[in-house]
């Protein structure tokens, strides 16, 4: 990375980045405590971490307002602590404890709180696209203020409810964020093999949404790209699409060795570490790096205290798995 | 005979048949590495890359695509991961291949098969982890199958595979690691026959894919109580074996239907009303279904196993059907 006029102390923002910094930071600290609780058994089902992707997450939900919507993915974890989610309950979530963000219910893949506008991860791929621009069609008829962000991989351009949903955002002008955290691969498969034409974007475009592309793991760079879309969105001027590129560092589940990739492909990525590059500029920008160590030792800190919290937390009730089915013909009326 | 893993034994199929049959290929995500848990292992190797096609995430076109394949000479294997995600292609699989040659007059037909693993895993929570063979079962035009050990997952996969209609092929992830013999040779077993997996005289239980196992290990257990239960696989849904269900519980008087599938409205209700309907005078019990309550599958193994169709739960369905009739 190159020093740009950006970088230099007087006009970075680096309280905000070092805010930032930290999200990251916490992230990372939720997913290798929960791949660690995997490997221990206390994971139950599968998890996709998204650890290389950070900066995608906190570059946009950390422009997002707690009022905004947001949908997320399979790989949801950071965009799910980036909106504002108690890590505690997520990672009881994904034990299957008492006090998960869903009770135990849904598990990694179906993490959703209402409470900050996450409106859930999916295990469909593709399926929160048209359900985000329905969020949005709502937020419209309501004449709010608030907006969506639909995040998703670049893998779920290839299904029809992408193309489907994008066009309805368009016809109907809706405030919503479309943003492809493209790493690279769709579970073992390279997505450009399997993907048409110039991807994401183009295909954005080619429906009439203004479409931007960023370096993913450059933090200020999503940052800056994700706040004047949201500005536009935020203003009424419709549908944005914007593309972060990125590489996801871990295989497609916390199981998988990806041995499908070439180790120096992988190497060179490591050396593009998202949160290492943030430091590098806000070490430039002047900060110690007595600060930098001592905000990563906190947040691991803080989240091994949460996992630790987490594997001592008792198990939802059975009777829970009657409840919230539905009202008219509510299981618990008449089992079975 | 060798032993072999559930898995292995679909992985032999698909090659046995595409070795004999060049019009035979396979289609869907992630299959050049081996498709997500191993069936393809190798294949794309063996096939290359025309035969054993890498697809993009578009179910709806990797099912349409292969009506379309079917109709102009190729046999397409359509893998679509999950049974789950198969649901992004009903229309192409409802409303297309299933009508196409009774709508178009018998002009052509539609000879694929829709790989789709089914079932309860660990903690794959409500979206990986469905049973809804009875949907497919009530559409004219689709054959169901639903394997339950090595031997047959071969035999009626080779089966499926030579078949000219579409077929529905449901296989149960939490039976890829099972190990059971295969015969040599072309092992073949014909679609639509039940497997007597244990015989017995005192109750029927009809069952099939990941519930065959349960089905006997409460059978042993009954069997040490004097119960002898015969228990029935039905390997193909549809068309069912009508004639091994009626002939079994003829000779027991009684009959138990146990799916892994929420009860309501799943594939028991039909035999049992098939059963109820043509033996009416000869049950010593009323027919009964035992399968899932109407939740959606949790992921906490606390609710999830409410969900869990258990030997325990079916050794005491079998008990109240073993009980003098009350008159109410
Ligand atoms: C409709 C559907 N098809 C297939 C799958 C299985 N699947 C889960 S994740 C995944 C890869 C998705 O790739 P991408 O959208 O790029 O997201 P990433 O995993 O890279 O974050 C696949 C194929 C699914 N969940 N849903």
């Amino acid at each position: 990375m190159t020093e740009g006029p950006g970088l230099r102390r007087d006009n970075f923002d680096w309280e905000r980045f070092l805010e930032l910094l930290g999200l990251m930071h916490r992230i990372r600290a939720f997913e290798e405590e929960a791949i660690a609780g995997q490997k221990e058994g206390l994971v139950l089902g599968a998890i996709h971490p998204s650890i290389g992707q950070e900066a995608v997450a906190a570059g946009v939900c950390g422009n997002l307002e707690t009022a905004d919507l947001m949908l997320s993915t399979h790989r949801g974890h950071g965009h799910t602590l980036a909106k504002g989610a108690d890590g505690l309950a997520m990672m009881r979530e994904l034990f299957g404890r008492k006090g998960g963000t869903c009770g135990g219910k849904g598990g990694s893949m179906h993490i959703a709180d209402f409470g900050v506008g996450m409106l859930g991860a999916n295990g469909v791929v593709g399926a929160n696209i048209p359900i985000a621009t329905g969020a949005a069609h709502a937020l419209k008829l309501q004449g709010s203020r608030q907006i969506v962000t639909c995040i998703f991989g670049d893998g779920a351009v290839n299904r029809g409810p992408f193309m489907e949903g994008l066009n309805w955002a368009r016809v109907f002008d809706l405030p919503v964020l479309f943003v492809c955290e493209d790493n690279n691969f769709s579970a073992t498969t390279r997505t450009r093999e399997m993907t048409g034409g110039a991807g994401a974007g183009a295909r954005a475009e080619s429906l009439g949404i203004e479409t931007t592309e960023v370096d993913g793991n450059d933090l200020t760079a999503v940052d800056a790209a994700a706040r004047a879309a949201i500005d536009a969105v935020r203003a009424g001027q419709g549908p944005r699409f914007l593309t972060c590129h990125t590489y996801r560092m871990t295989g497609h589940t916390s199981v998988d060795p990806a041995a499908y990739r070439p180790a120096q492909e992988v190497e060179e990525w490591r050396g593009n570490d998202p949160i290492a590059r943030l430091e590098v500029a806000l070490r430039m920008a002047g900060i110690e790096d007595a600060q930098l160590t001592e905000l990563h030792r906190s947040e691991a800190a803080a989240m091994a205290e949460i996992a630790r919290t987490a594997r001592e937390t008792d198990w939802p009730e059975a009777a829970g798995a009657f409840t919230d089915v539905q009202d008219v013909g509510d299981p618990r009326e008449r089992a079975y | 005979m060798t032993m072999s893993t559930y898995l292995e034994a679909g992985r032999r199929a698909v090659i046995e048949e595409m070795e004999r049959d060049a019009s035979v290929w396979a289609l869907g995500e992630d299959l050049g590495r081996g498709g997500v848990f191993g069936q393809y292992k190798g294949l794309q190797e063996m096939f290359g890359t025309g035969r054993i096609a890498d697809t993009p995430i578009s179910e709806a076109c990797i099912m349409g695509a292969a009506v379309g394949a079917a109709m102009t000479g190729t046999r397409p294997i359509v893998e679509m991961r999950f049974s789950d995600f198969a649901l992004c292609a009903v229309d192409e699989l409802v409303n297309q291949a299933a009508k196409a040659r009774f709508m178009f007059g018998g002009q052509m037909r539609v000879p694929l098969v829709v790989r789709e693993p089914v079932g309860m895993w660990r903690s794959s929570a409500a979206q990986h982890s469905q049973s809804l063979e009875s949907w497919y079962t009530h559409i004219p035009g689709l054959v169901v199958v639903a394997p339950s050990t090595p031997a047959d997952n071969l035999g009626l996969l080779k089966a499926a595979i030579r078949c000219d209609d579409p077929v529905v092929y449901m296989e149960h992830k939490n039976l890829w690691g099972l190990e059971g013999e295969l015969p040599e040779g072309d092992h073949m077993v014909p679609l639509g026959k039940a497997d007597i997996a244990r015989e017995g005289r005192d109750v029927t239980l009809v069952t099939w894919s990941g519930m065959r196992q349960g089905c006997l290990k409460a059978a042993e257990t009954l069997a040490s109580d004097g119960i002898e239960a015969e228990v029935i696989d039905l390997r193909t849904l549809w068309p069912w074996d009508r004639d091994a269900v009626m002939a079994s519980v003829e000779k027991t008087g009684r009959l138990l239907v146990v799916h892994e599938a929420v009860t309501v409205s799943g594939f028991g209700a039909e035999i049992a009303a098939s059963v109820a309907e043509a033996l009416h005078f000869r049950l010593k019990a009323p027919v009964s279904r035992l399968g899932a309550p109407r939740i959606p599958v949790a992921y906490a193994p606390t609710m999830e196993d409410e969900a869990r169709v258990s030997p325990a739960r079916i050794v005491a369905a079998v008990r109240k059907t073993m009980q003098p009739a009350e008159v109410s």
